[in-house]
């Protein structure tokens, strides 16, 4: 069932399965020196394995498929605590991740390519050997409802055992939240206990309100309910005690787990005060957490343009001395706004060596199994990118190096017969030019025709014959879907394998990729990038053809209305939402686009709210809810009503983004702001 | 595919890219699907309420809610309460096994799964 291009595919994502094993490998054996991991840690790590046995069982690559096995064994004896993670458990995990890419790189070549794993698997044996079965049964404890029990992975149930055998507290946090937000609310309760509980499992469930999900999370905890439901805020939220709750008034039975827990306690602080002294002038910090500080400077930049409308719209009533004041204030604030959002990117970013270091190992590992002698030359490795952007990034610049080395690098051979030296070069170049990074990956190898690439596309129906192209139109031609196919490799081809989807992976980060090419001299790919991305969540909406995006920070609900239930008081549209008046405001109507031929018969409301006003808008479609880019804090700052700024989609798509506040003032101008 | 036509719509949750575009493929031999992804268990559950799926189609070890969650979900749901609901794992044991059937999973598949299996699965239950 494997054919070329979806064994590429595996190829791929089986090299990025073990990119991220090395990496998590090295963290646990830091962590395995110095005494607990965290079991998520090693989760992931098995995790990682079990997706490899599985899809390499698919394309029957039944050698990586076996080793994957062995080694999930041996995770999976590790996360459930059956047998101690110890240096020699590490060694033969590194040892097993070390066959695993010899494996899979070999098969980049020759499908058949293989290795003799029996040693491993023989000292994996050895050590699984030695696993003592699970304990006592301590379910009877627990108030769990059996068919939660049923829907529990193995490694779920396990670690409920290992917190209830440690005599931590089982909690419930009940959850109700809208449909179209559930993720986000979600990991605001994960980031709101992380530290103080372990969530064990997330269990959606029906709710009886149409647009909402509700949600149990089974969490471990050293602390109270009460304590765990003091960090929760909101009151769709509620924490039960699964162990306690009948129990509550049985004192005496009560009295040992105390004391062991201060006891505990005392330990870790013990433990804490060491640490303290030893931590040093730098933080490692969660990308998530970065990405909700931007997130909320970049909703900041939308109150900003609300601000500053009111002072617009105080100078055009007439009020012009305030105004005056307000516009100050509002530029001191647009001032320090922009700082804040310079220092939340500054700290996203990191030099590029983290990844060209990376690419270094891959340009090693590649050219060695070709048997091609390359020379790798890096400059610019100082040139800082915002993080989220750079781990993007990684793919398509290995797929691009693999493609150099590939098809662009001679044989010594040939190198030597051209009057080239005989080590090939690979360029990584890396340059800010302004808000942009350029990225360069240059290669000396033989180059690319472009008279034959624009035979071949004609070939390809993706351009006519005849047509006048210039250079630069026949090498994007390259990038264009459909460009190579799989049933042929030749030289040409093998080059624009998979390079469309690059060019769709640089532009979700905005960005631009470039090729140029001499024959006989070498390839150069170029890819420029923003340096950072400013990052909202927005519900993307449709109104006629036009798609807009709504901060979701500032939506409270969606509804979908018929048309009869809509009334006009003085002459304004309404609809009875909860025994209030909601004022509907349709963005057609707003944006001044055609009115469709056959008017609906339903349509979707978006609620928004701002402090206490509430406003529905009205839109054809809801398309669902997607972080967006928001382009520069310039381009935000663009005085049309309504309009907070431009979004980036990802898919190249530039869509406006929708000033709630603008609007709403606009909307609900000289009324009475609604109450709910 | 004509615009009369109205295509079956298949749920498919698995976090492997891999995975799901074998998936897709090995549909797309059966038959005329459309296939839906979903590359957790949480895109799955807002999938649900807003796609009318004939049938879903999930792996069990997602990062997010893992798929045994999933099926547990939508057989509490009595709007799915006959949706086909096929399990494609890389677990093997009995045991995990009967979790999924009990949970009320139509049928289980392991990884590497045999594509006559899941071409029968679908025909029992499409056609």
């Amino acid at each position: 069932m494997a054919n070329e291009r979806a064994s590429k595919e595996f190829l791929a994502e089986a090299e990025e399965i073990i990119e991220k094993l090395h990496l998590d490998l090295v963290a646990l054996g830091d962590c395995a020196d110095g005494g607990e991991c965290d079991p998520e840690l090693l989760n992931g790590i098995f995790r990682g394995a079990h997706s490899l046995k599985g899809i390499s069982g698919m394309f029957g690559f039944d050698d990586i498929a076996e080793l994957a096995h062995h080694l999930e064994n041996l995770l999976d004896s590790l996360r459930m605590g059956k047998i101690a993670l110890n240096a020699p458990v590490v060694e033969i995990l590194f040892g097993g991740l070390e066959m695993l890419s010899r494996l899979v790189g070999g098969k980049v070549d020759n499908e058949r390519f293989t290795v003799d794993l029996a040693p491993l698997f023989s000292r994996i044996d050895e050590i699984l050997k030695d696993d003592d079965a699970e304990g006592e049964d301590v379910w009877g404890a627990l108030q769990l409802d059996p068919e939660i029990r049923k829907a529990l992975t193995e490694y779920e149930e396990h670690r409920l055992l290992e917190n209830l055998k440690k005599k931590r507290n089982i909690l419930r946090v009940n959850a109700l939240f809208p449909l179209h937000s559930f993720d986000v609310d979600l990991s605001g309760v994960h980031a709101a206990i992380k530290g103080r509980a372990e969530v064990i499992s997330t269990l959606p469930s029906a709710s009886s309100e149409p647009d909402k999900i509700a949600f149990q999370l089974l969490v471990a905890t050293s602390e109270t309910a009460d304590s765990i439901q003091s960090l929760l805020k909101g009151d769709s939220l509620d924490v039960e005690d699964l162990l306690h709750e009948k129990a509550a008034c049985i004192v005496p039975a009560e009295i040992e787990a105390p004391i062991e827990k201060e006891a505990a306690f005392a330990a870790n602080d013990a433990i804490e005060n060491s640490s303290l002294r030893s931590i040093s002038q730098t933080v490692r910090v969660d990308i998530e957490k970065l990405d909700y500080l931007m997130n909320i400077v970049g909703e900041l930049v939308l109150s900003k343009s609300a601000i500053a409308d009111f002072a617009d719209r105080l100078k055009a009533e007439g009020d012009s001395e305030r105004s005056r004041d307000l516009q100050k204030a509002t530029r001191t604030l647009e001032r320090r706004l922009y700082e804040l959002q310079k220092g939340v990117m500054e700290v996203r970013m990191v030099p590029v060596s983290q990844l060209f270091d990376k690419l270094n190992r891959i340009v090693r590992r590649i050219s060695s199994e070709h048997g091609k002698k390359v020379e790798i030359d890096i400059r610019g490795a100082e040139t800082e990118l915002d993080k989220l952007i750079m781990e993007r990034l990684s793919d398509p610049l290995v797929h691009i190096i693999r493609n150099a080395i590939d098809h662009g690098i001679e044989s010594s051979a040939e190198r030597l017969a051209a009057g080239k030296p005989e080590k090939g070069t690979i360029s990584l170049w890396a340059a800010q030019k302004g808000n942009n990074v350029a990225i360069e990956v240059r290669d000396d190898g033989r180059g690319i025709d472009p008279e034959q690439v624009r035979r071949k596309a004609v070939e390809r129906g993706l351009v006519s014959d005849g047509i006048d192209l210039s250079r630069q139109d026949i090498f994007d031609l390259i990038f264009s879907p459909g460009f190579s196919t799989r049933d042929e490799v030749s030289d040409l081809s093998g080059r624009g394998v998979g390079m469309d989807v690059v060019k769709s992976n640089i532009a979700e980060l905005s960005g631009m990729v470039e090729m140029d090419s001499r024959v006989g001299q070498g390839t150069s790919i170029t890819i420029t990038l923003p340096i950072t991305l400013a990052i909202i969540k927005a519900l993307i909406v449709r109104s006629r053809t036009k798609t807009y995006a709504i901060p979701i920070s500032s939506v409270l609900e969606t509804l979908m209305v018929h048309t009869s239930k809509v009334r006009t008081i003085e002459r304004r549209e309404v609809i009875d939402l909860r025994q209030n008046t909601l004022p509907l405001v349709h963005l057609s109507k707003v944006f001044d686009l055609p009115a469709p031929s056959a008017p609906p018969d339903s349509f979707f409301v978006a609620v928004v709210g701002l402090a206490e006003k509430r406003m529905g808008i009205v839109v054809d479609e809801l398309l669902g809810q997607q972080d967006v880019v928001i382009k520069s804090l310039c381009a935000s700052l663009s005085f049309v009503k309504g309009i907070a700024g431009a979004a980036d989609l990802g898919n190249n798509k530039t869509i406006l983004v929708i000033d709630v506040g603008g609007l709403m003032s606009e909307a609900l101008r000289g009324e009475t702001a609604l109450h709910v | 595919m004509s615009e009369a036509h109205v295509c079956k719509k298949i749920l498919v949750a698995d976090d492997s890219p891999t995975m799901r575009s074998l998936l897709c493929a090995t549909i797309a031999a059966i038959g005329d699907y459309e296939v839906i992804e979903a590359v957790n268990g949480f895109e799955a559950l807002r999938i649900l309420p807003r796609e009318k799926v004939d049938m879903v189609i999930t792996d069990v070890n997602m990062p997010d809610i893992n798929g045994l969650e999933l099926v547990r979900f939508i057989r509490s749901n009595l709007q799915y309460k006959n949706l086909p609901l096929l399990i494609v794992s890389t677990e093997g044991s009995e045991r995990d096994r009967q979790k999924g059937l009990s949970l009320g999973a139509d049928d289980y598949l392991v990884k590497p799964f045999d594509p006559d299996k899941l071409r029968a699965f679908i025909q029992k239950h499409l056609h």
